[in-house]
């Protein structure tokens, strides 16, 4: 009964071969095409084995000429499916998980054969991947870590810049969270799986994916891509630098740098954590439950002092310009023209964003500079505002007078017109 | 003897001074219970004076060039001693003007003021209201500022539309194929020099008219007053009527002031060629109704464009209505009901129109 179950199966099972066969020969016919008889049988085929021509047309290995027997050897001119897949024409069949950075990189490392096809890709992935944890973890047999096609998916494989691959900014975090964010997958690797939700509720995505800014920070931008890793504690902030360069300037030549070194605390981090880092606000520096001072400081300490005195210049600007925006509201409702000194608001605002900046340098008087240039033009602008008020009750009370001196014509045409009447 | 009598002795000996202003002497108006409706009239050429006086005033400062006309514009605004003041009265008073020029034209509908020997009065009148509006279309886009930019496009695109003149004629306005600094150098000209220059000549046309056939008597009291001349009520033009007028002036004056004290023009944020288009873009308010109408046109009716025949039929409507006293009665027992139907369809639908487009997103 078995032997006769197989001999079916086996039956089956080779007329599939033949009528796939059928159809690829009756397309090459028809078509003209240049023979590819791998794709005439695995088009037919359920997955995993299929691979549609519609699927592998999109992929940018075969969009520049290269065909199946590229990675996986054979004969693809051939349309008896014996010699297509002889090992003696190089036929190496399903490529191994472990071969697949190598055989990646037997093309990708070759800086003269990349030219052909595009001079600018860089030809260090391999050597990069070598240097990844991923690449460290790979070398010792650990199969569960990512290997090129994992990232850049196989048979559809696109550019990084083509919106639809799984390395486009806008899809990189979650190819990596295929793996990062599944807690039964990471299990046996001490590291968390929240890096994703957390990253997906901070400022960083929010600039990506809400405001369009593709070039606002993902995975690869702070661990790299090829050669990911974690920064290290005491790295952290050449990799932030590489973006927020005036904050990084100012933390180099501030105290907390050595501080933070002694104590092996991870710069930035301390204070704007890593992956969830949200929009900092003035609360940073205050008491409440978002301040970070005090998680340090000593209440009442020299450090507390100039915290306190920061925060509240910080402050004192903030008020200033909101202050002179409302009065320029007001005069703008009423029709004044207050569109300049609108304008110089952004100045003043401008010199807040760079207080607030000046902030990583931890010098109070460094700070005051800035915040006295944004006071001194809030406060111009308020004036210019407080003008324009004083000026509308002119024009009212100028208009109070005229249409008083109106009726008084009007009266005294009335009266002089009933006069030459009666 | 007093100096105003030795300065009319003097202008008497040179001008014959006394001859010409004798008609004004044994002028009269009509008195009825619808006199008032002869003032809108003169409120209006009033308005005309005042932008007449104000464009002048604001010449003096305004830069005509795509990079130059909104800061001078603004420049007047903030900077010019009582700019604000002459700016914002020359923009509320052009709006009072059209607004005034359309109830004057209605109360000559209504009272069928129109009729035979007044046709040519009528006539000259309405092409008075179309310069007008066509001041207003070139004066919206001096101050090169985003919405006027816009609707100037929208409305120049509207005019390439008619039929085989549409796109020259979109090319003469514009100075080439887009709005740009040459349009606003060429509607600057045509706002300071080529329209005033035949309205002043139309105003003069319409008022010679207007002096020499007197003002009209609505038919129903003219056939009263015919029956029973005893009941004939009338007043001189001068004092009186005149009078009565300055009144009416001043009453605009007190108005145009209020409005320019309390609501200053706005002048909104320069004109960037390369931005696109605000949201809901829409023409002044005096041109909406043809603007919805467009709007609510299907792109095809039957073979021909929507858009096309919208703007045709504005063209045919427009000419007919020039020619409206020629379709009525020379009797005024047996005037035309059905141009007193159309007056009420015409200003039902013009007041319903603009509020519909005022409304519409």
């Amino acid at each position: 009964m078995a032997i006769l179950q197989n001999e079916t199966r086996r039956l089956a099972t080779a007329r599939y071969w033949v009528l796939s066969w059928l159809i690829g020969f009756a397309v090459h016919v028809s078509y003209g095409q240049a023979p590819n008889s791998c794709l005439d049988c695995h088009s037919a085929l359920p997955e995993p084995l299929g691979v549609s021509q519609e699927k592998f047309s999109q992929d940018i290995h075969a969009q520049k000429g290269l065909t199946c027997a590229s990675c996986h050897g054979g004969d693809p001119t051939s349309v008896d499916p014996d010699k297509a897949m002889s090992r003696k024409a190089g036929w190496k069949g399903k490529i191994e998980r472990k071969q697949i950075p190598q055989l990646c990189g037997s093309c990708h490392s070759d800086a003269a054969y990349i030219r052909q096809f595009n001079p600018s890709l860089r030809t260090d992935q391999l050597a990069q991947y070598h240097t990844s944890v991923h690449g460290k973890r790979w070398a010792t047999g650990d199969a569960k870590v990512a290997v090129c096609t994992d990232c850049h998916s196989v048979h559809d494989l696109k550019p990084p810049s083509d919106p639809r691959s799984t390395v486009n900014p806008v899809n990189v975090a979650n190819t990596c969270a295929r793996c990062h964010a599944d807690a039964n997958y990471m299990t046996g690797y001490s590291i968390p799986t929240d890096q994703f939700a957390k990253y997906s509720a901070s400022v960083h995505h929010d600039a990506l994916a809400v405001r369009g800014d593709m070039s606002a920070p993902t995975c690869p931008t702070c661990h790299g891509n090829h050669g990911a890793a974690p920064p290290g504690v005491d790295k952290v902030q050449n990799v932030c630098s590489t973006c927020h360069v005036f904050q990084a300037q100012m933390y180099e030549k501030s105290s907390h740098k050595d501080a933070f070194r002694a104590a092996s605390l991870p710069g930035c981090v301390v204070c704007h954590s890593n992956h969830g880092i949200v929009h900092p606000t003035d609360a940073k520096l205050g008491t409440g439950p978002e301040a970070v001072c005090m998680q340090c400081h000593t209440p009442g300490d020299v450090c507390d002092q100039a915290r306190a005195a920061l925060l509240s210049d910080l402050g004192q600007l903030d008020e200033a310009i909101d202050n002179a925006d409302r009065v320029l509201s007001v005069a703008e409702s009423s029709g004044m023209e207050v569109s300049e000194a609108r304008l110089a608001q952004n100045q003043a605002r401008d010199s807040l964003t760079k207080a607030r900046v000046t902030i990583h340098s931890f010098r109070k008087d460094l700070v005051e500079q800035d915040i006295q240039t944004g006071l001194t033009i809030a406060s111009k602008n308020l004036q210019a505002g407080q003008r324009a008020m004083v000026e509308r009750n002119y024009r009212r009370v100028g208009l109070g007078i005229s249409l008083v001196a109106i009726g008084i014509m009007l009266v005294g045409l009335r009266l002089y017109i009933k006069k030459i009447e009666s | 003897m007093s100096p105003v009598r030795n300065v009319r002795n003097w202008l008497d000996e040179r001008f014959k001074w006394d001859d010409l202003v004798a008609p004004l002497r044994k002028k009269t108006v009509p008195r009825h219970r619808l006199s008032y409706w002869y003032f809108l009239g003169g409120i209006t050429l009033f308005l005309f004076v005042i932008q007449v006086l104000t464009g002048i005033l604001l010449l003096l400062y305004y830069r005509p060039g795509a990079n130059e006309a909104f800061e001078s514009v603004q420049y007047i605004m903030t900077q010019v001693q009582f700019g604000w003041l002459i700016r914002s009265i020359h923009s509320w008073s052009a709006n009072l003007m059209i607004f005034t020029a359309f109830a004057h034209m209605f109360s000559v509908l209504f009272l069928k003021a129109y009729r035979k020997p007044r046709e040519l009065t009528w006539v000259s009148g309405v092409i008075l209201l179309f310069l007008v509006m066509g001041f207003g279309f070139s004066g919206y886009l001096l101050p090169w500022n985003t919405l006027a930019f816009f609707a100037t496009k929208v409305g120049t695109e509207i005019t390439g539309q008619v039929p085989v003149i549409g796109k020259p004629l979109m090319i003469l306005l514009r100075g080439g194929e887009e709005v740009t600094g040459a349009t606003l150098t060429r509607f600057f000209g045509f706002h300071v020099a080529v329209l005033p220059g035949l309205a002043t000549l139309l105003i003069l046309v319409h008022l010679l008219l207007v002096q020499r056939l007197g003002m009209s008597v609505p038919p129903k009291l003219e056939m009263e007053w015919g029956a029973n001349p005893s009941a004939k009520r009338e007043m001189k033009f001068f004092p009186n009527f005149a009078l009565r007028e300055l009144m009416a002036w001043y009453i605009a004056l007190g108005v145009l002031g209020a409005l320019a004290a309390i609501f200053p023009w706005n002048l909104g944020v320069k004109a960037d060629p390369f931005a696109p288009a605000p949201a809901g873009i829409k023409p002044e308010w005096y041109f909406l109704f043809m603007f919805q109408t467009l709007k609510l046109i299907p792109p095809k009716v039957w073979f021909i464009d929507g858009e096309i025949l919208g703007v045709l039929a504005f063209g045919l409507v427009g000419l007919l209505w020039v020619l409206l006293p020629f379709f009525e009665s020379d009797d005024p027992s047996r005037g035309k009901r059905w141009i007193t139907g159309l007056a009420i369809f015409a200003l039902a639908y013009v007041t319903g129109m603009s509020v519909y487009g005022h409304l519409a997103k």
